[in-house]
């Protein structure tokens, strides 16, 4: 069975936090910065569980403000 | 494998579009104005139509759409982006053109232009963003407001005795002989915005080949209006404005024409 990796990179600076991907989200990556603000003051998204990504691009799909670019790859 | 193997170009599955610049917008934290220029963006880019889109963005927050996407913009006065449409498709008739309405604009305002653009069946698209408030004037009550929704301007709620019903304008233009294209959308999951694209490319592809007006109405939120997070917006939305606006294609004639 192929094996499939993923990895998000996220824009910090652009992103306003809004929360919408950590929702989005099925396998639990994404969650929302508490203790650190971007440039602009927002608690911007990161991947704290970066090794449970599926590259499915759920995040990006429904992220605003384009802040989310998705990698993924199948090992075969 | 490490992040840094899997974090190269060729393995990108999803990005900003290319004509979606760099300037960060100014809509508030969660806004679906986001995610559908992102789709007009995406889709343009994919029809290869970047040199030949004209966009019209009237009065709403979507006025500045000009500083975020990097085709051609018009800004309208407030409901008359159908009309001004209505001069630049006819005047250049190989150009793309579409606009891009909020509710106040197209239901309110623009009532007139809307409906007579649609039923000559000028060859545009129209992009219209139904959150059912005026957002960017500090969240008054929109035609398309809900019955019992609390706004700015109606505090008590909107009562049907006092300020009429909701306006369902998208099924008003589907009864109109121009129209070839109405349907509602919107984008709160991943799947409903992929539909919201296809849907998007759908209608500015009957613009090109001059099959009538076409409508995307795009079912939204306004959590700033609304008061509420993006996400609880989100879930408001699904319970409310779903059962008074119900997704899915209204009229499609475009499959018998072509």
């Amino acid at each position: 069975m192929p094996k499939i990796t993923g990895a998000v990179e996220i824009d910090r600076e652009r992103c306003k936090g809004c929360d919408l991907c950590v929702v989005a989200c099925p396998c639990s990556v994404l969650a929302l910065e508490t203790h650190d603000v971007n440039d602009r003051g927002y608690h911007y998204a990161a991947d704290v569980n970066a090794a449970a990504c599926i590259g499915c691009a759920a995040c990006a799909t429904v992220c605003p403000d384009g802040c989310i670019t998705v990698y993924r790859v199948v090992e075969k | 494998m490490t992040p840094e193997e899997i974090k190269k170009p060729e393995n990108i599955v999803a990005k900003r579009p290319a004509l979606l610049n760099d300037n960060t917008m100014h809509y508030c934290p969660g806004c679906s104005h986001g995610v559908v220029h992102k789709l007009v963006a995406e889709v343009i880019e994919e029809m290869g139509a970047e040199h030949i889109a004209i966009g019209i963005a009237p009065v709403g927050c979507a006025v500045m759409a000009y500083n975020y996407i990097d085709i051609d913009w018009i800004e309208a006065p407030h409901g008359r982006a159908p009309a001004l449409a209505t001069a630049v498709k006819r005047l250049s008739p190989s150009r793309l053109v579409f606009t891009y309405q909020g509710d106040g604009d197209l239901a309110a305002i623009g009532t007139a232009e809307t409906i007579h653009a649609a039923n000559r069946g000028e060859n545009i698209a129209i992009i219209f963003i139904n959150n059912g408030i005026y957002g960017m004037t500090g969240g008054q009550m929109a035609p398309t407001t809900l019955e019992g929704m609390v706004t700015a301007t109606t505090p008590y709620g909107r009562r049907v005795d006092l300020n009429g019903h909701p306006l369902n304008i998208s099924s008003l233009l589907a009864g109109l002989e121009g129209t070839c294209y109405v349907t509602r959308q919107s984008v709160h999951t991943a799947a409903a915005v992929r539909k919201a694209k296809k849907a998007i490319r759908q209608a500015f592809e009957n613009s090109m080949k001059g099959l009538g007006t076409s409508v995307v109405e795009v079912v939204s939120t306004c959590a700033s209006g609304w008061k509420l997070s993006p996400a609880k917006a989100n879930e408001w939305m699904t319970e409310h404005m779903f059962e008074a606006y119900p997704t899915g294609d209204i009229k499609n004639t475009t499959t018998q024409k072509s």
